[in-house]
């Protein structure tokens, strides 16, 4: 299972990418081996106000469909076009291509609720146990 | 994985072979089963493309004992038996006084009075309770499903792979079985399947299904082929789903499979099925392709001009198609080539109505030359 070191995570299994003001957000390599094929993504529109912790995209696979939460609080400043034809991104570059969008960061304190790699590594293995 | 489930759940004898395989398993009738060994899409196109191996080693089978002078079997399902040549298979169901589905299954001419059944996994144990409540002395059951496994092999490749096994000309008619020598056994293979694809349906005891599963698999034409594909292949052909798209509370006719009824004999439920298709529907079976690769899903409510006509039973992503698709009940007539659309909250799908099977190019019903119906 790839964890990046240089990305933040969420329980809900989204990563964000810190560039400055901005952040770019995906869901992680964890989240797309459970959900299988990624068929369709429903991303948010340009422009749009995220918050955090409230649905932000849909992702469906060929079993069913699943939100995907904003990691962080935002504007969506640009996403990610090619996987409106290329859907299976996701699967084969979670944490490149297919990354789902850029936001410009509204607070930059929310960061503290999202775990650092070790921290996610381990919260994935509970989470696995039970 | 995690398997201590397997003491509330039946384990199929192959999931060893599945573990190492790395396979998702989930429980589906009661049974701990593969969902998938990788990629659904890839199992799904190999299929098509190939030959794919299915562990159906949940369904059940019951070995019938049934002179049809004295037994009352014809009357516990739909299939014709007096009709059936030996050596045929018929699709139909076992249906309750109201014409609902108790099961839907295929009935297998073994000969002049020797029969198998072959069920749903979740149905079975009520299908045989049905069954022991309405036969007649002159019939005798045996749940044989504990002892018998089942392989099915599907894909344009299949009968060269089998004939390859086999050692010979395998010879078998859409809707026809055979003995065949394998393994030491005399095993059951019928030209049946789920997929839409020329394919076979394989018994084994199963003491050996293990051996089967390792000599078909051996083949590199052959691929594993987990739950998950299974059901975009049958979803792409329209083909029920027992306890999704039909149950006890749907009918044959609603349920858009009227041609499999023979209505020149008498069975259980009969009379209403007759009198439905006097009154007319109230409800029917319709399927659909989405505009777009968004999929439609179980319960999705179907609308047609603004109207709320009913809802979804099945919907997925079909590989073959590259779009959304599904099956649903409506209330009121459609034809193909209206359009709809799928909602679901925050989720508006256009679709439009289509013809079954809505993957058309299915090898299932080609035919082979020199083969013979016994």
């Amino acid at each position: 299972m790839l964890i990046p070191d240089n990305l933040f995570y969420t329980k809900d299994h989204e990563w964000v990418k810190i560039d400055g003001d901005n952040a770019i957000i995906g869901i992680t390599d964890f989240a797309q081996s459970l959900l299988g094929d990624v068929t369709f993504i429903d991303l948010p529109k340009i422009g749009l106000i995220i918050k955090q912790t409230k649905p932000c995209a849909t992702v469906e696979s060929v079993k069913a469909a699943s939100d995907v939460y904003a990691p962080l609080s935002g504007e969506v400043l640009k996403t990610n076009n090619e996987l409106t034809s290329h859907p299976e991104l996701v699967n084969k570059s979670p944490y490149e291509s297919g990354w789902f969008a850029v936001i410009k960061m509204a607070d930059e304190t929310e960061k503290n609720l999202l775990m650092a790699p070790a921290q996610y590594k381990a919260y994935i293995e509970s989470s696995q146990k039970k | 994985m995690d398997t201590s489930f397997c003491s509330e759940l039946v384990c199929t004898p192959l999931i060893d072979k599945h573990k190492e395989l790395g396979a998702k398993l989930a429980p589906f009738g009661g049974w701990l089963m593969p969902i998938q060994y990788n990629s659904i899409i890839e199992e799904h196109n190999w299929t098509r493309m190939s030959a794919g191996l299915f562990d159906i080693c949940h369904m059940g089978e019951f070995a019938v004992e049934a002179d049809l002078e004295k037994s009352n079997l014809d009357n516990l399902v739909t299939v014709n038996l007096k009709v059936m040549p030996l050596g045929a298979c018929r699709y139909g169901f076992m249906l309750n006084e109201q014409a609902g589905i108790i099961d839907d299954l295929l009935v297998y001419r073994i000969s002049q009075s020797k029969w198998m059944i072959v069920v749903n996994a979740a149905t079975t144990n009520g299908d045989e309770a049905h069954m022991r409540k309405y036969m007649n002395s002159a019939t005798r059951l045996e749940n044989i499903s504990a002892s018998t496994g089942k392989l099915d092999l599907q894909g344009p490749r299949a009968r060269d792979v089998l004939n390859d096994l086999i050692g010979g000309d395998i010879h078998l008619r859409y809707y026809t079985f055979g003995y065949f020598d394998l393994l030491g056994e005399k095993i059951i293979i019928s030209r049946t399947g789920y997929t839409g694809e020329m394919g076979y349906e394989l018994y084994m005891p199963n003491n050996k299904i293990a051996q089967l599963w390792e000599k078909l698999l051996a083949d590199k034409r052959v691929k594993p082929i987990g739950l998950g594909a299974r059901d975009t292949l049958r979803l792409e052909m329209g083909y029920s789903l027992y306890g999704q798209d039909i149950d006890k509370n749907t009918t044959p006719l609603e349920a858009g499979l009227g041609h499999f009824i023979d209505f020149d004999k008498e069975f259980i439920g009969k009379p209403s099925l007759v009198k439905q298709k006097q009154d007319g529907l109230s409800r029917r079976m319709i399927y659909f392709t989405a505009l777009s690769r968004r999929s439609p899903r179980h319960n999705y409510h179907l609308f047609y001009k603004d109207e709320d006509i009913g809802s979804v039973t099945s919907g997925s992503f079909s590989p073959s198609l590259g779009v959304g698709i599904g099956m649903g009940y409506v209330g009121r007539e459609l034809i193909p080539g209206e359009e709809i659309i799928l909602k679901e909250t925050g989720i508006s799908i256009p679709a439009k109505v289509v013809n079954k099977p809505i993957y058309k190019n299915g090898s299932a019903k080609c035919e082979v030359k020199n083969a013979y119906t016994r």
